[in-house]
This record gives structure tokens, C-alpha cells and sequence, in this order.
């Protein structure tokens, strides 16, 4: 049986490099191998949105991307979000509206919103929905989550 | 979905202002959760941490005949297996099934249900060595659904139980662990004065609570026999507790540390993987951690009953309802204890009845042991009674809201099972339900209908503590034991700024282990903001009172003639004596010593909550597709300490029963197997589901609470699936018996018309 | 997962050469979405996963007016209907591409990936096939080429030989007023597998059906292309009597089986209502595409 793979990624602005099994998603390594914690695991297979990253300028379910196939890319987690110590704007908005309440979904949330805001910055409450339908939310009903997206978008266009 | 707003989408009708309470300032703990640094079960790193993995039953119902672990334990990486038999044995009734359900003993009475476990190297590791394991099992014929289980035909899960009926215990084995009846009045001369009587039945399927963190759990049996676990919990106490139990060691033996919890709604205050967890330690003499998949958890852990409901009501032409008769049946899934006792106090409790009766049963199944799922057994039976209600209302030509108003139930009611309510704010509910601009909007088009329901929980108080130390610089520390899954750490150093009269940013909030704080009973049962608050309450007092004290020693004055005011400590007598709480705070060193305060609670005081939906929606007969439109959700939450997660309870309540209602059911197979084992097809709302939910919090204040406080976590998930299977009859004039009303039941229903 | 190894060839020639040393024991990855999580559940017993997109022909997009669209098989979702081109062209295909799963899940899964993972319930499969797609098939014996009608053999089971990569689709240019739609229905509003779903194309001729393709997905045990449907209808006036001629064909051509998403009743009822329904919408927009 051979051994670890060699992968040699760039995560939130800086180089990372790791070892892992194929069979690793790229959760996993997150996770377990890289130690960032904050990206979850609700359902391993591509269903609650939890494990949102964002990779190559688009988001994916991190659990249905093998660790390997890291290699070359660039990828965005919740940990990347802040600027510093300096919240984002949508972190920001979740806080102020009130937008988590146990708070497990919310760095999906946070990182597919970003995503969202920086292809359309002014978007329709139909098309906020349809942009997150893929990240589920059990404790909010997301309405504050939906005022949270729509009042971080004003916010980002006024600045 | 609703486009133009030309109202106020959340309301507050507040009885009384404070400085603190009822503002709403920023969650304590935001900044980690919105940046993913908070540590939930899963997220947990120790040295030499251990992976585990659950082998669980394939069959719902086998005699266990043997356990053969020898090619698991042979597999290189693994380091340990446990089963049952390395628990303590012996013990009868609930302490056996508890320690039973962990894992199984001699009958595998789910598909699901733990059987061993394996610690290992890497979770992949202990996932394979798990397929090693060989079990030889006697399948046997499994009964999935509470009216079978019923028959006396049916297969018997337990050979020792025998129904407790009405008091008396039964001399031979069934699947019918109890049977108990409420009455009051005289039902049969209550119905003879009718003018309008309404039978129906009603079934609901399984669902779960679908909290989006999976259980986990990690355990470390230390050297010096002291058992550590941190987990996902609504209770570390409870955790500790149950563990203390099904290991037979003392409860001072154990330290539960809870992490932060990704959702609960009663589905994380019973022990599943603690206790394996902390066997696969003892063995290894590492930490061990287990996590479960979804799959785990959808089969292995508690859902809420599946159930048959009954309900009779008869009522004058005046509107008077003169007798009700629910008879209720709920599976407690593999080992009795449903929630069919709470349903029947919540069912009929909208209601001043002067002749009622409730039929309840317990009835054990081959499906997960069911646990709570906030307000548990009342969203079953008020799918069934307030669709009676409905029909009722109809048949006689009145308005469902002025129905239930010329009914309702008020302050001196006597509820079907005993108790007399205190001040309730239900009329209040139903004022503010018909004055919304919802409910008095025209529906504009073909196959759209309105329903409304409504629905009542009891709330509990019991144990909490609660621990403040007063910083140097004027801000306090506050230590507390309840788990914050929806923001009550705000909640409850909202109400302790309140009796300090500080600012809420100076109280610095934190939710600590089983060694750190007295005991404190769980979050759930919509008691958290009550009862904890309660305690920082009284804590708080005691710091008011010692730096009252301390103020009145420095100044050499009567401690009666300081007062506090706006975070300033005044004479009475002499307005030259004066300092600021942060002033006062800076001299406790050098003025006799620092200040704490403390209380340990147990407020009897609780104050019910009523809640009441209004629902539009949208139906497609040809596919039987049902949108909803527009949903307002009306509760009484006596006061609203911080309205912000006081809307978020309401509308998340009202999502998992919109949920309820119109897709979510375990598809069980004949051999009583959950088919939808995913979240693909356990289908849980998306945001494209929904519209916005709208929400009016009335606050008739609880008199038994210092800030009028009702519990409001549970009541918002007990009207949505009646409300919407009355909106769904509005539509097509059809109505459902049964849950889930899915496309395929509604689109059967347009076409049998 | 049990442990697997990973490749990752730069070309269809070392695909292929990886696949034929193999020897059945491998499978090709596009996107993942479904391989992955087949894999965690047990469905496939493989060694080997071949990664398909470092190799550019199955990642490229070609369009012109006159030879059509080639897309690379592992092109994912969101790249198809990010290109104004292509979704103007075949807008049958992106009604697929973008209700398949969640943004997430369009993040990474392909048409080529949904072909090959063969499910009857693929969203993409009917409005390929309404749209007279072909597959391009590289093998150790040269290239060929397989109707995407034909393609599907079996649940899971598709014409590949264990040695033989998809390389790209290939449509044929739209034709002046010609449309094509594809519906489904689903419990929810996004991310559930079709109960059943109906993907159609027709090619109008002042005012009447000069041809229509007429697909189903969920309703056999492969996606099903009912030709009749289709030939039915060619020459008759678009109009509403005549599409219930074709929906009811199709009705009748649906073989469904009750499980956890549906019943043999409602799947069979369903077809007619979504054949019907698709079956305007084409007509709609064929009407403006002339």
C-alpha cells in the first residue's frame, strides 16, 4: 500500500503544504491535517453546505473534493474572511442581525455570502436564496440570515 | 413570496422597558463564531487522541447471539473494542435501557442501534476495523408503526414489559407501556349538548430534529481515575449524570467540559456516544473521540415519535365547544418513554373545556428510542386538534380566530390535567393574530388558501447557578452552566446588567465545566433564559447587596441609606457621597476584599407559552406542490429579554414545521429500515423553501419571573404543521389526515376530489 | 472510504493507458460529486481514481453557429452557463446545468460526469438527448462515438468500456426556431433528485411541429428517450390538443418504480403534466428564436 501524498497549496493568501492519503477529502485535511477547524462537517456528502470553501473563485463542498486535488489551488476558508482583526463586512451583518444562533452553519454561510457578494453586489432576495439554497440552517428559519446578506451588500456598496 | 412591505415584519408589543433587558447588543461569543475559532464537539484536539467508530445493527429487531471482535482487534492501527459486556451489568427499567440503548446487550432492537465500537488510529482505520466485527444475529420481525405495534399480534420487543394501564400493571409482555387518562367533567353529556360533533384521525411519521452538527464526543479515562469528556451537550450535567450512571461511578468522578453545540432541540440531552467513548478510553488510556456520521445520526440517535391521533370535539351553534375527546398514541421508539404525556397537557390547553377527556399511550417500536424535539409530543397531537378545531369553527360559520377566542383558554382556566393557569397572555396571542395586517391581506389567486392554528407549551424551571465576581475596573465576570445553542449567554448577562445597572458590555459571560459552577439542569425545555437568567438574577442581587454594603462601610453610613442607580452608588442623605460602580469596583482590594455573588436556583414560578401561526400558501394541484407564501408567527413571551433570539426562536420553530409539514418523515422499508438515510431525501426547508417569517412578540409578563420571563424556545414549533393543513383545506378544499403532506399526498387529494 | 490511489494523466492517451493497465479497477473522476460519495457508500469496488480535468480536452468549450458545441466532459456546471454563447445557444442544457444540486455542487459536477454516473434520475441526461447529443468516446482502439440516447445501458451501467475515457458531447448547431426545455419535479426547490423530469426539444415550421424529441429522467431504469412521443406529433399544429397528444405518449412510455422519492402512480401522472408543461415552454421559445 503506498504511502502520503505531497500537496503544496495556498490557503487564505499563504502557502501551506501537507501530507495526506487520497481517500482524504479536502475536509478532512483541513481539518484533521491542517488544523483549521472552523470549516464543519454536517453531512459528508455535498448536502448541508457546512464544509463551504471557496476555491479557485468559486465555492464548493470541501467534502466532496479530494484533499490531493488541492494542489495548484487556491482556496478561501472562513479562517480567510477577516481582514486582520478587522471583520468583514458580512461577519459584520451576521452579528448585527443576528444571523447564528447555534452558529455550526454560519463560516458556509459567511463564505458562500462573500461569494456571492463579489459576482453581484446588489442582489434580489430571490436570488440571495437561490445562491445559498445548497447551505442548510435548522436553528434560524433564515430569514435574519437573508436581512443579514441584504444589509452587508448596502454596507459594501456604500464603502 | 411577499414583495411590497408596507408594515413592521417584527414587532415587539412591550409591556415595560428597561435600560438592558430588551435592547439588543451583539452575542458575547460573535466574534469566534463568525470567524470560525469557536470549538464545538468535533473541532476538539488532544495529545494522543484516538479515533472511534460505532458498529451499529443492520436489522431492526435481532437477538444478539454472539460478538466476535478478533479480526477488528487484529487490524493494525486499532488499539482497543468495546461492547456491552465491558459495561457494569445488572440493573433493571429505565437505568438498564439507558445503558442498553448505548449499546445493545442481548437484542439489537433498531437498525441502528450501537453494538460495539472500535478505537483506532485514524478514523478510517476504525471505520474498517468496524466492518471486521462479525455479529451473529436472529433476525427477528420487526414492528414499525405504533398502530401495529398496538395489535396483539405484534412482535414483542420486550418480554418484561407489561402495560401500566390506567395504574394497574398488566401479567402478560406488549408493546404498550402505559396507557393514562385525564378527565374532567362529563364528556359523553357534554357531547349529547352539541349541536356540531367532529371525529377524525390523524397519523404522523418520524422525524428528526435535524440539528446540523452531528453528535461528538471525546472522552479520557485519566490516570488517576477521573473521567474527562468533552462533547456537543444541551447539559453537561445531564451528560454527566446519565455517564455516572450506565458506568456505576460517582458523578464526582466525572468532569463534563461542553463545548459549543451545532443545534440540539432535544436531541443532544441523552448520552449516546459518552459513555463508549469513555470504555474505549479506559482501555486505551488515551483520549479517544467519536463523531457520527449523518447516517449515525439519523438511526442512531432520537427522533421524535411517529404517532395516531383521535380527536372528538362538539360544539353549539353560539361557538361554545360543550366536550373534547383526544385519544393519543406515540411511539417511544425501542424503549418506552414518548413524549405522549406532554402532548396530552399541551393538546386541549387553548381551550376552557368543561368536559374533556384525554386518552394517552406509550408504545415501544423497532425505531431509534425517541428523545425530545422541543415541545416534544404536542406538534403530533396539535396537528390533529387544531384541524378539528378548524373544521368545527367551519361547520358552524365562524371565524377560526373568534372561535378560539369565545373558548379561550385565560387566568383561572383548569386544564384537562389538573393545574389551573396563572396569567397567560393567549387572548392576547389571538388579539394580535386578528389585528395583523396578515391576516386581514386578501389572497390573490386560484389554489392559494390561508390557515391559522395555534398552540400551547407549559415550559419547566428546575436547577441552575450561577457564580459573579466583581472586576477591579468596574466590569464582572459571570460563570454559568447552561450551553448557549441560541444566544442566551447575552440573554442571561442582560438580565444580571439589569440589577447592576451596568452597561451589558461590562458583564463578560461564560459557560463553564461540571467542576466550575453548581448544578445546572439542561438547555432545553425553554427554561435557559428563565431559569439561568433567574440565577444571574439573584447572583447579581448579591452583588448589588455586598457593594451596597461595601459602599455604606467606606462612606460609614447605613447600608439602607445607598442606593444604586445607573451604575452610580448615591446617599440618600448626603449628596456629596457619591461614586461610580467602576470607582467603588477599584477600591474592593484596599476596602476589605474582592466581591462575588452566588445563587443556586429552582423557580417555581414558570409562566406557559401560546403561540399562534397564520400561514398563506400557494398549492399546484397538478403536481401537488404547496409554496408558502406568507407566514406570521405570534407568541407571548412575557418579556423579551433580547428580542433579536426571541424572533430567531420563533422563526426557526416555525421552519422545522414547515418542514414537518410538508416533507420531512423517516421512509421506513418493511424490515424497518430508514430508506431517506441522508439529508438529500430527509428533506429539511433549503432558503429557497421560504419566505421571510414575520413575527409579533406580545409580552403579557410572566408574574412569576423578576422580568416577566416566559420560556420561548418550544411553543413556535406547535402550530405551524395544523396551520398549514388548514391553509392547504382553504386551497383545495380537501383536507390532509396525515404528515408529511407532501406533493404526491396533496396532488392524490386534489385528484380524489 | 477504504483506501484508493490517485492519478492524475495530462492527456486522453495516458488516460487511457492508465485505464487499460487497470484493468476495470478504476474509474474516472469529473467533479466528484458522485463518484465520491459512491465510493463512501460502498457502490463501486475500485483501486484507482483517475482524475479527468488536467486533461484540456475534456475541459475545453468550443462553440460556433455552424458546427455546434463540443463540451468537455468535465466541464463543471457553472462554466457552462457562465458562457453567454452556449447558454444563449442551448438554453434546453442550462436549464439542467443550473438546477443540478446547489452553487456549491455546480461548483464542481459536469454533464459528462452526470452522463457517465448513468442514474435514471440525471437532470442532464433528457435535454441531452432531446438535443440530439453525442458522446465522444477515446479507447485503446481509437476514438468513436455513441448517441447519448444509447449511452446509458443499466442503473450505473453505461457503454464505456473499463479501458475507455469520455472525452467530451458534442450538439449539433440550433437550427431558426427551434427550442428546447427541460423541468422537473422535486419535492423541494433545489437540490433534490428528480422525482421525474421531461426534456424536450421541437423545431417549428410556421406555426406547426416540424420535429420534437420527447425525454424522460426517474420514471426506467434508464433515462428514457420515448421517440413516439415525438414522432407523433411531427406536422401537427403547435398547439395545446397537440401537446397532449405527446404527453400522453409519454405517460404511457413511462416504466417507473414506487421507492422513497416516488410512486408508480404520481411518477406516471408527473410525466404528463412536466412533458406538457416542457413541451410549451420549447414551443415558447421557439416561437422567439427565428
Amino acid at each position: 500500500m503506498p504511502g502520503k501524498t505531497y500537496v503544496q497549496t495556498n490557503i487564505n493568501g499563504e502557502h501551506v503544504d501537507f501530507l495526506c492519503e487520497p481517500r482524504q477529502s479536502l475536509l478532512e485535511c483541513l481539518r484533521d491535517v491542517i488544523g483549521l477547524t472552523g470549516t464543519k462537517e454536517g453531512c459528508n456528502d455535498g448536502n448541508c453546505g457546512a464544509c463551504t470553501v471557496e476555491m479557485d473563485g468559486r465555492i464548493v463542498t470541501s467534502c466532496l473534493v479530494l484533499g490531493v486535488e488541492a494542489e495548484g489551488k487556491e482556496i478561501t476558508t472562513i479562517e480567510g474572511i477577516a481582514d486582520g482583526s478587522t471583520l468583514h463586512p458580512i461577519q459584520q451583518s451576521f452579528l448585527e442581525n443576528a444571523a447564528l444562533q447555534c452558529g455550526i452553519c454560519t463560516p458556509g454561510f459567511i463564505v458562500a455570502s462573500k461569494s456571492l457578494l463579489d459576482q453581484n453586489p446588489d442582489p434580489t432576495e430571490h436570488e440571495i436564496r437561490f445562491w445559498l439554497a445548497n447551505n442548510l440552517c435548522r436553528c434560524t428559519g433564515y430569514d435574519k440570515i437573508i436581512r443579514a446578506v441584504q444589509d452587508a451588500a448596502v454596507k459594501m456598496q456604500e464603502a | 413570496m411577499a414583495t411590497t412591505r408596507d408594515y413592521e415584519p417584527n414587532v415587539v408589543l412591550s409591556n415595560q422597558d428597561y435600560n438592558v433587558v430588551g435592547t439588543r447588543p451583539l452575542r458575547p461569543d460573535g466574534a469566534d463564531k463568525v470567524t470560525g475559532r469557536a470549538l464545538y464537539g468535533a473541532d476538539f484536539a488532544a495529545a494522543g487522541l484516538l479515533s472511534g467508530s460505532v458498529l451499529r445493527s443492520p436489522h431492526a429487531h435481532a437477538r444478539i447471539k454472539s460478538i466476535d471482535t478478533s479480526k477488528a482487534e487484529a487490524l493494525d492501527g486499532v488499539r482497543a473494542v468495546v461492547t456491552s459486556a465491558d459495561f457494569p451489568q445488572g440493573g433493571e427499567g429505565p437505568v438498564l435501557w439507558q445503558r442498553d440503548n448505548v449499546l445493545a446487550s442481548d437484542k439489537a432492537l433498531y437498525r441502528g442501534h450501537a453494538i460495539a465500537a472500535v478505537a483506532a488510529a485514524s478514523p478510517h482505520i476504525a471505520e474498517e476495523a468496524v466492518s471486521l466485527i462479525d455479529v451473529d444475529y436472529e433476525v427477528l420481525t420487526p414492528v414499525t408503526d405504533v398502530q401495529s405495534s398496538m395489535k396483539g399480534d405484534a412482535p414483542i420487543l420486550h418480554d418484561s414489559l407489561m402495560t401500566d394501564e390506567l395504574g394497574e400493571k398488566a401479567d402478560k409482555a406488549s408493546n404498550i407501556a402505559s396507557h393514562f387518562q385525564h378527565v374532567k367533567g362529563d364528556v359523553k353529556a357534554g357531547f349529547k349538548e352539541a349541536d356540531v360533533v367532529i371525529e377524525r384521525e390523524f397519523t404522523t411519521k418520524t422525524v428528526h430534529q435535524g440539528y446540523i452538527e452531528p453528535q461528538a464526543a471525546t472522552a479520557l479515562w485519566n490516570n488517576d481515575g477521573r473521567l474527562h469528556i468533552w462533547c456537543s451537550t444541551q447539559g453537561s450535567f445531564a451528560a454527566r449524570d446519565a455517564c455516572a450512571r450506565i458506568l456505576d461511578i460517582p458523578v464526582s468522578q466525572i468532569r463534563v467540559v461542553p463545548l459549543e453545540i451545532g443545534g440540539g432541540f432535544g436531541g443532544k440531552i441523552d448520552v449516546y456516544l459518552e459513555p463508549v467513548a469513555a470504555l474505549l478510553s479506559k482501555k486505551t488510556g488515551t483520549p479517544v473521540k467519536l463523531v457520527m456520521s449523518r447516517a449515525d445520526v439519523l438511526q442512531g440517535t432520537g427522533p421524535t415519535p411517529g404517532s395516531y391521533a383521535k380527536i372528538k370535539i362538539g360544539a353549539k351553534k353560539d361557538g361554545t365547544i360543550t366536550a373534547a375527546h383526544a385519544y393519543l398514541a406515540m411511539e417511544a421508539g425501542a424503549y418506552p418513554g414518548s413524549p405522549v404525556g406532554a402532548g396530552a397537557m399541551c393538546v386541549l390547553a387553548p381551550y376552557d373545556l368543561e368536559n374533556a377527556l384525554v386518552d394517552g399511550y406509550d408504545v415501544v417500536v423497532n425505531k431509534p428510542k425517541t428523545a425530545a424535539y422541543r415541545a416534544p409530543g404536542a406538534p403530533n397531537a396539535a396537528f390533529a386538534g387544531e384541524q378539528v378545531i378548524d373544521e368545527v369553527a367551519k361547520a358552524i360559520g365562524m371565524d377560526p380566530i373568534d372561535f378560539r377566542m369565545k373558548n379561550a383558554a385565560k387566568e383561572g382556566t383548569r386544564q384537562v390535567h389538573g393545574p389551573t393557569f396563572p396569567r397567560v397572555g393567549y387572548e392576547e396571542v389571538l388579539e394580535a393574530m386578528k389585528s395583523h395586517p396578515h391576516y386581514n391581506a386578501p389572497l390573490d389567486g386560484p389554489n392559494q388558501g390561508r390557515g391559522v392554528a395555534v398552540g400551547f407549551w407549559f415550559n419547566i424551571g428546575f436547577d441552575s447557578a450561577c457564580n459573579i465576581a466583581v472586576n477591579a475596573d468596574g466590569t464582572v465576570t459571570l460563570q454559568e452552566g447552561s450551553t448557549d445553542i441560541g444566544g442566551t449567554r447575552a440573554s442571561i448577562a442582560m438580565q444580571a446588567a439589569e440589577v447592576l445597572t451596568l452597561p451589558y458590555e461590562k458583564v463578560r459571560p461564560t459557560v463553564v465545566d461540571t467542576d466550575t459552577i453548581g448544578f445546572t439542569a439542561v438547555t432545553g425545555g425553554s427554561r435557559t433564559t428563565f431559569a439561568t437568567g433567574w440565577a444571574a438574577y439573584e447572583a447579581a442581587q448579591d452583588v448589588r447587596t455586598k457593594m451596597i454594603d461595601r459602599a455604606a462601610q467606606i462612606w460609614e453610613v447605613d447600608a439602607d441609606t445607598v442606593e444604586l442607580e445607573d451604575a452610580v452608588f448615591k446617599s440618600k442623605s448626603d449628596p456629596e457621597l457619591s461614586m461610580t460602580f467602576a470607582e467603588l469596583a477599584g477600591q474592593l482590594g484596599r476596602s476589605g476584599g474582592g466581591i462575588t455573588g452566588t445563587a443556586a436556583v429552582s423557580p417555581s414560578g414558570v409562566g406557559g407559552a401560546f403561540a399562534g401561526n397564520i400561514v398563506d400558501v400557494e398549492v399546484d394541484p397538478e403536481t401537488g406542490k404547496t409554496e408558502i407564501l406568507r407566514f406570521t408567527v405570534v407568541q407571548d413571551a412575557g418579556k423579551a429579554i433580547h428580542p433579536s433570539y426571541v424572533e430567531g426562536q420563533m422563526q426557526g420553530g416555525a421552519v422545522q414545521g414547515i418542514g414537518w409539514a410538508l416533507n420531512e418523515e423517516y421512509y421506513m422499508s418493511d424490515s424497518g429500515t430508514m430508506d431517506n438515510v441522508s439529508l438529500l431525501d430527509y428533506r429539511m426547508p433549503t432558503s429557497l423553501d421560504l419566505p421571510m417569517i414575520d413575527t409579533v412578540i406580545v409580552e403579557v409578563a410572566n408574574p412569576g419571573h423578576p422580568y416577566g420571563v416566559r420560556g420561548v424556545g418550544e411553543a413556535p414549533i406547535i402550530p405551524p404543521t395544523p396551520a398549514i393543513a388548514n391553509a392547504i383545506e382553504n386551497a383545495i378544499g380537501t383536507r390532509l389526515f396525515a404528515l408529511p403532506m407532501n406533493p404526491a399526498a396533496v396532488a392524490k387529494a386534489v385528484m380524489d376530489k | 472510504m477504504k483506501w484508493i490511489d490517485y492519478a492524475t494523466p495530462h492527456s486522453v492517451r495516458e488516460a487511457v493507458d492508465v485505464l487499460s493497465e487497470a484493468g476495470g479497477r478504476a474509474r474516472v473522476m469529473a467533479g466528484g460529486t458522485d463518484l465520491l460519495v459512491a465510493l463512501r457508500a460502498g457502490v463501486y469496488d475500485i483501486d484507482l481514481v483517475v482524475d479527468g480535468k488536467n486533461i484540456p480536452e475534456l475541459n475545453e468549450i468550443t462553440y460556433d453557429p455552424t458546427n455546434g458545441l463540443t463540451l468537455g466532459a468535465a466541464v463543471p456546471c457553472y462554466k457552462i452557463y457562465g458562457n453567454q454563447a452556449v447558454a444563449t445557444a442551448y438554453p434546453g442544457l442550462i436549464d439542467a446545468a443550473s438546477l443540478i444540486g446547489g452553487t456549491q455542487i455546480q461548483g464542481r459536477a459536469s454533464l459528462g460526469g452526470n452522463l457517465c454516473n448513468a442514474t435514471p434520475s440525471a437532470d442532464s441526461i433528457p435535454p441531452m438527448i432531446a438535443l440530439n447529443g453525442t458522446a465522444n468516446i477515446a479507447g485503446p482502439n481509437g476514438n468513436r462515438q455513441v448517441a447519448i440516447e444509447d449511452f446509458c445501458t443499466g442503473v450505473r451501467q453505461n457503454a464505456l468500456g473499463s479501458d475507455e475515457i469520455l472525452v467530451s458531447l458534442h450538439f449539433p448547431a440550433p437550427v431558426a426556431n427551434s427550442g428546447a426545455n427541460y423541468i422537473r419535479f422535486i419535492p423541494r426547490n433545489e437540490m433534490d433528485i428528480a422525482v421525474a423530469g421531461a426534456g424536450v426539444s421541437v423545431v417549428l415550421d410556421n406555426g406547426d411541429i416540424k420535429e420534437a424529441r420527447v425525454s424522460l429522467a426517474s420514471v426506467a431504469p434508464t433515462p428514457l428517450f420515448v421517440q413516439e412521443a415525438g414522432d407523433a406529433i411531427a406536422g401537427k399544429p403547435a398547439n395545446d390538443e397537440t401537446v397532449r397528444i405527446a404527453s400522453g405518449i409519454a405517460r404511457d412510455a413511462a416504466r417507473p418504480i414506487t421507492d422513497m422519492r416516488g410512486t408508480i402512480e404520481f411518477r406516471q401522472h408527473l410525466c404528463e403534466v412536466l412533458t406538457r408543461r416542457a413541451l410549451n415552454t420549447a414551443i415558447e421559445r421557439a416561437k422567439e428564436n427565428n
